[in-house]
């Protein structure tokens, strides 16, 4: 980090960013960035992972210039990166599949007839779940069905024997590489409670191990939470078909109540999504003055509900505070995760409610309204009477809503993926598989993660995003990396003219876009299942064998650790831009670097700089493509 | 796809769709929604439709269904800016496109507007029948036909049309012709006018006037998956990928394309046909819908033919046959009138023959062409002629003599101008004065010879020598030889017995049409497709030891009457993705042999007879168990094994070994007139061995009647032994 008072340029390549940052200093309103200047100097032990705070002999830290160096205990820096490491990924892993766990009770009292504002929509996605689950549907009703995949999914994360159903979707030969290597997960709760059982006091010291349970913890996520998450949700609300939208603050509407949602869940959202059209609301909202009520996203609640919905974002993780700085929010209502602490001090320099509504997420200072599933539209409908009632207090004088935004193709799901290759008759990955072999498609790389303030916001996601597709690499995105892509203007059809010629010719065929929206960070399931499709197709035999990347070049989340570990075990080489907390363990630091590479065929790689993880993804992909001999 | 394109098919698939329901409608409300309708010699009611989703569409009513559908899978146009993505879209139009112009076809049927004519009585194929896929189907599997080309629009003018037709022929293409320009003209207009000949003979079939026409070709195509794929009915997914991967098809656009053609093409593409334009549209390059470009633009007149084989990726070898007429099996079928002959030789009225024998490799010289006697080309006339050719070949046996030798009028006749009938010494040659203009000699019928000799059998032969003898005295010399050897092959054949070879032959060439099947080939139960006897599928496997026909061990005999034997079960079992267990080779009534669908004749079961029918393929008429041919076929075909039906080539009907378990030739109390006739010296001969001399007259025909009481009765008044013999079942 540079010495360098910190310019609005310099921390964003997003106009609009840039314009509500200025705002926000001179209105002398603390952001993330101001903050992040604030810490100045980061803690140096923490940053190299070789502190410890698991027990009461403790806190320990490890002189990283001392090999001897030891923590009271006698753990040294592997133990204690390992374990640091392992308790990050298992946390990563709890909120997937917490979210998934939530989905999947919310399924089941939906297909039980108890939640009245809930019902299966997509049947198609149901039976096809029913099957894979193994349940026998002759002569049973939709709901009766429903109730059986959501018991299904619930004993997923309850059990602790029996191994997780969705891994029967991989080829064998990578199932066969886990099992001998002890990583395939039994249950998914039970796999974090061992992770945090494993990483106590006087557990495993061996980093070796601990960082092979990181990994298995993970697959818990990929192949567990994260994707009962998505197929689950797919089924309460619709697999995502290709949808037009609008992305970037000036989403937000100078003549409407503006009601931001926030956070990583789509079951209350969607709820005021459908409630923001009700007549008593509409005509509420006209009645404060205003022209209706504008719902717009943040985070992956957004990505949930412009993947079905097609409701525009207004941001990314660092714009949440900025959302606010525009004077135009009512009311942001908050789920779980990726909700900075500090949004209720920065609504409370405008007229901005913060309303938090999972119990699992109380933030102090806001106004609390519990979601209950059982009355979800209540709910809704009464969050969205506090935004209205709040129009009135909106200033017109701190109103300033930058013009910036952006048209956004998105609803890039596996099926949209199968179905835009070949329409009902001939869906398949068929054309993906085919083109990648004749070498109009280089590689397909997925580009994930977050936002963090260490970088400059967008640059490296949307330089290197630019950069893979005018090399021929289709490029899919979940997330706060999507949304950065769609601020950029990469997720439109006429995004192609930025890809090279053969990378063109398949857009053009097809009608999309370069860079694919697959939806939120759980989503990334979607690469998994869309990968294992391309195997399906005939491209190599295992996941290490094929010319793929990820990349998550401004994460922040312990979600993305669970992410890019789990790539890692698939066999992907993921390339980040800032180091794991374990450098100043140098071994752990080589296994997860380069050793594990001989091992499940996958690393990790650190470039921060995006033309360099470019070509560094490039020539990985060249290699593949060697070795697959096309 | 590219957006343009998507657009038009978009559009062109409304504009086709809407054409349909508004017939519909009229033919509803004119003829009433029962009214039946089926496309001629079809078991597979509205093929298309049928294939896709496996609903049987029966009536005008039954029409609605298809439409709806259709209806059902129109989209609209992608946007201006910021459109979604279209190709699913597209291709789905394009499917509605042809789901809707088999219905319009239908309707016109209805009102008899179809096949359609021009002022001048000409008259378009239209529909094409079952018995006509299944003859073709041979052809497919025996690589003689490696794909059609459905030829769309008009060419600048009529000799650029012959042009590229002649292209298409030299390498075996099967051409259809369909679509006008927007001026009215079309390919088959401008064949005409340059007096080409038209028809199945010479692989060139005008389908209709109108672009819809090309779903003739198209449905005509999809049956093949069922018929010989065994795919089932509604399995699109396995159907689209059988037509991607074994049908090899393209469209030829000629002129320029309007929707309605974007929109077909783009059905077509569904199925994996990609499409060839010579006016300039955008290419579609990126492959995996088809199996390499789907759309692409050639201007070149001269280059568009090798392009489209390219772009489909259609195995074609050309051979090179140093001869200056056009050369290929499309020209086989031509005759040359007698006012064009140049050269004549033979037919009854000069003497010639055609020998092939094998002599030891230091005896041949290969490639060397010797005219014995005077020079004949200048001067028209008639001639003698022997053809005498001689081969050597490290793997060379006595027994393929008869096999190349028998091939000597398909190398012949395929030359363009050259007329070729008959064999050994009942040939009939005729060169035309036109060939003869265009350089054509006498020697080169040696050098096509020579050169397709080493080309078709390559692992047999090494070297060929070929004389033509001019001189009426040197030939009747080597005649008498030829004649000698001509007696002891056929003592040789008809000496040949199941009892007396330890050898059998499978024949899996249709396996991947009926990956179930295996045919096993006895000296005297040839193959069922009538193309390979025992000595053929000898020959085969010498000539590719790892091709599809293998020598069977026989291993013990388990039971001599039904003809079953321990080596054949295993092999059958293993061959056959252990489908089927084992198989009796002489009886139709116990675990019979499979059928992959090529077979010439069918044998089914006429209970009230206590005997059996025959059908052979082309005879499209009814018949006494109540079912067509192309009915029959559907059942019989695919790989399974089915009491009571059975396919078989036609010289079977006259082996010792017919139905032996069953009964044999005795049983046979109806079968096409036409085909008794065929057969009339065997079935005589069989007849009186079997202790039935006039069974000949007894068997019924449809002269008789076609239905059972009719042919019962017929029966009856004759006293056809089959009334008398142990119930058949």
């Amino acid at each position: 980090m540079s010495q360098e008072p910190k310019t609005s340029k310099s921390r964003t390549i997003d106009k609009a960013s840039e314009k509500m940052m200025d705002k926000a200093t001179s209105e002398k309103v603390s952001t993330a960035w101001d903050r992040f200047e604030a810490v100045k100097v980061q803690c140096s032990y923490g940053v190299k992972g070789i502190c410890c705070r698991h027990c009461m002999l403790g806190p320990c830290r490890i002189n990283p210039n001392d090999e001897s160096s030891r923590g009271i205990c006698g753990a040294d820096a592997e133990t204690m990166a390992s374990r640091g490491l392992l308790r990050s990924a298992a946390a990563g892993c709890a909120a997937h599949s917490d979210h998934g766990y939530d989905v999947a009770h919310t399924l089941l009292l939906a297909a039980k007839g108890e939640l009245p504002n809930y019902k299966i929509k997509d049947t198609k996605k149901l039976m096809a779940i029913a099957k894979e689950y193994g349940i026998d549907t002759t002569g049973k009703s939709v709901n009766e069905i429903g109730v059986l995949v959501a018991e299904t999914a619930i004993s997923e994360f309850e059990k602790a024997h029996g191994g997780l159903r969705f891994l029967k979707r991989m080829p064998e030969k990578r199932l066969k590489l886990w099992e001998k290597l002890g990583i395939v997960p039994e249950g998914v709760n039970s796999e974090i409670v061992t992770s945090l059982h494993r990483t106590n006091m006087g557990m495993g010291s061996d980093y070796y191990d601990t960082f092979m349970n990181s990994l298995r913890v993970s697959i818990a996520d990929g192949w567990g939470g994260a994707m009962i998450a998505t197929e689950l949700t797919d089924i309460l609300f619709g697999t995502p078909k290709p949808i037009r939208s609008k992305v970037n603050l000036g989403v937000l509407s100078e003549d409407m109540v503006n009601v931001l949602v926030h956070g990583h869940e789509p079951l209350l959202s969607m709820m005021i999504v459908e409630a923001s059209q009700d007549k008593e609301i509409v005509e509420l909202a006209k009645k404060a003055g205003s022209k209706g009520v504008n719902i717009a996203g943040i985070c992956c609640t957004a990505n949930e509900i412009l993947m079905r919905e097609g409701i525009p974002v207004a941001g990314n993780f660092l714009q949440q505070e900025l959302a606010i700085v525009t004077g135009a929010v009512e009311a942001m209502v908050v789920d779980v995760q990726c909700i900075m602490p500090s949004l209720p001090s920065v609504a409370a320099c405008y007229h901005t409610k913060i309303i938090s509504t999972s119990k699992k997420a109380k933030v102090r200072d806001a106004i609390h309204v519990q979601f209950e599933e059982t009355k979800a539209y209540e709910t809704a409908k009464d969050i969205l009477k506090i935004a209205i009632d709040n129009f009135k207090n909106r200033d017109k004088n701190k109103v300033n809503i930058p013009s910036e935004s952006m048209d956004i193709i998105a609803g890039f799901s596996s099926e949209t993926l199968s179905y835009m290759q070949g329409g009902v008759y001939r869906a398949s990955y068929n054309p993906l598989v085919e083109n990648i072999k004749n070498g109009k498609i280089f590689g397909v790389v997925g580009i994930v993660g977050c936002s963090n303030c260490k970088v400059q916001q967008d640059f490296a996601n949307v330089t290197l995003a630019k950069e893979l597709i005018k090399n021929n690499v289709f490029v899919v995105n979940t997330g706060c990396a999507a949304i950065a892509s769609a601020k950029a203007g990469l997720m439109v059809p006429e995004a192609m003219e930025l890809a090279g010629p053969g990378l063109r010719e398949v857009c053009e065929a097809i009608g999309c876009p370069p860079i694919l929206h697959a939806g939120s960070c759980v989503d990334n399931s979607r690469i998994l299942v869309a990968c294992t499709e391309m195997i399906k197709h005939g491209l190599g035999t295992d996941y290490d064998e094929l010319p793929i990347a990820g990349a998550a070049l401004e994460w922040m989340s312990e979600k993305a650790i669970t992410i890019g570990n789990y790539f890692v075990a698939q066999g992907a080489l993921v390339v980040i831009g800032v180091p794991h907390m374990v450098t100043g363990a140098p071994k752990l630091k080589k296994l997860m670097y380069e050793d594990i590479e001989g091992i499940t065929g996958g690393k990790f790689a650190v470039e921060a700089d995006p033309y360099k993880a470019c070509e560094l993804i490039l020539n990985h992909i060249a290699a593949k493509r060697k070795k697959l001999g096309i | 796809m590219s957006k343009f394109i998507a657009t038009a098919v978009i559009r062109g698939s409304h504009q086709v769709v809407k054409q349909a329901e508004t017939l519909l409608k009229k033919a509803i409300s004119e003829k009433g929604k029962d009214l039946k309708f089926e496309f001629p010699d079809t078991a597979f009611y509205l093929p298309f439709y049928y294939a896709i989703t496996g609903i049987e569409l029966k009536t005008l009513g039954d029409m609605e269904i298809s439409l709806n559908h259709a209806k059902s899978m129109l989209s609209s146009e992608p946007d201006k800016k910021s459109w979604l993505p279209y190709l699913g879209e597209a291709l789905d139009g394009g499917i509605a496109t042809l789901f809707a112009e088999e219905i319009i076809e239908a309707v016109r049927y209805v009102y008899g507007e179809e096949p359609a004519k021009e002022p001048d009585g000409f008259t378009y194929n239209g529909f094409i029948t079952d018995t006509i896929l299944r003859e073709l189907g041979i052809q497919l599997v025996d690589g003689r036909m490696p794909g059609f080309a459905a030829v769309l629009g008009a060419a600048k003018d009529s000799k650029e049309a012959v042009k590229i037709i002649r292209q298409l022929q030299e390498r075996k293409i099967l051409i259809f012709l369909a679509g006008e320009d927007k001026n009215g003209n079309s390919v088959t207009k401008q064949l005409r006018q340059e007096n080409i000949e038209l028809g199945w003979e010479t692989y060139i079939v005008p389908l209709g006037k109108d672009t819809i026409s090309v779903i003739y070709a198209l449905n005509w195509a999809i049956r093949a998956t069922m018929m010989f794929g065994g795919i089932k009915k509604g399995n699109y997914k396995d159907i689209l990928k059988y037509t991607l991967d074994r049908v090899h098809a393209f469209a030829l656009v000629l002129g320029e394309l309007d929707e309605i053609k974007w929109a077909t093409g783009a059905g077509a593409i569904s199925m994996g046909f990609p499409a060839i334009s010579h006016s300039k549209v955008p290419e579609v390059r990126p492959s995996g819908v088809t199996r390499y470009e789907a759309v692409v633009w050639q201007p070149d007149i001269d280059k568009i033919v090798d392009t489209s084989i390219e772009v489909r990726g259609l195995k074609i070898e050309i051979e090179k046959v140093p001869v200056p007429v056009p050369y290929g099996p499309a020209f086989e079928g031509e005759r040359v009138r007698k006012e064009d002959t140049q050269l004549e030789f033979g037919g009854n009225k000069s003497t010639t023959f055609e020998y092939l024998r094998m002599k030891n490799m230091d005896e041949v010289s290969d490639g060397k062409i010797i005219i014995d006697g005077p020079k004949v080309d200048e001067k028209a006339g008639l001639y003698p002629l022997g053809i005498f050719v001689e081969v050597a070949g490290r793997k060379m046996q006595k027994d393929f003599e008869s096999i190349l030798e028998r091939k000597i009028h398909h190398f012949l006749s395929e030359a363009h101008g050259i007329f070729h009938m008959g064999q050994r010494d009942m040939n009939w040659i005729r060169i035309s004065k036109e060939a003869y203009e265009a350089g054509f000699r006498l020697e080169h019928l040696g050098k096509i010879l020579h050169a397709r000799m080493h080309s078709e059998f390559p692992a047999i032969v090494d070297k060929v020598e070929v004389t033509l003898i001019t001189d009426e005295a040197k030939a009747k010399k080597i005649m008498v030889e030829a004649q000698k050897a001509y007696k002891e092959r056929d003592e040789r054949v008809a000496g040949l017995t199941d009892e007396s070879v330890d050898l059998f032959y499978s024949c899996s060439l249709c396996q991947s049409y009926a990956p179930n099947h295996v045919c096993v080939i006895t000296p005297e139960r040839l193959g069922l497709c009538g193309a390979y006897n025992w000595l053929d599928g000898k020959a085969a496997f010498e000539i590719d030891p790892i091709g599809p026909n293998q020598p069977i061990v026989k291993g013990r005999t388990i039971d001599p009457v039904k003809g079953q034997w321990e080596g054949v079960n295993e092999f059958v079992y293993n061959k056959s993705n252990q489908a089927i267990n084992f198989f009796n080779a002489y009886s139709m009534m116990d675990n019979p042999m499979t059928s992959c669908g090529c077979f010439e004749c069918i044998i089914a079961l006429l209970p009230e007879a206590n005997g059996v029918m025959i059908v052979n393929r082309g005879f499209t008429e009814m018949t006494p168990c109540g079912m067509k041919f192309s009915t029959l076929a559907g059942s019989v075909g695919g790989g399974n094994q089915t009491p009571g039906f059975l396919g078989v080539g036609r010289l079977y009907l006259t082996s010792k070994k017919f139905l032996l378990a069953d009964g044999g030739i005795k049983r046979i109390v109806w079968m096409p007139k036409e085909l008794k006739e065929q057969l009339k010296e065997g079935i005589q001969k069989r007849g009186t061995e079997a202790g039935a001399a006039e069974l000949i007259d007894k068997i019924a025909d449809e002269t008789i009647g076609t239905d059972v009481n009719t042919v019962l009765e017929f029966l009856q008044k004759v006293n056809h032994p089959a009334l008398t013999m142990d119930p058949i079942m």
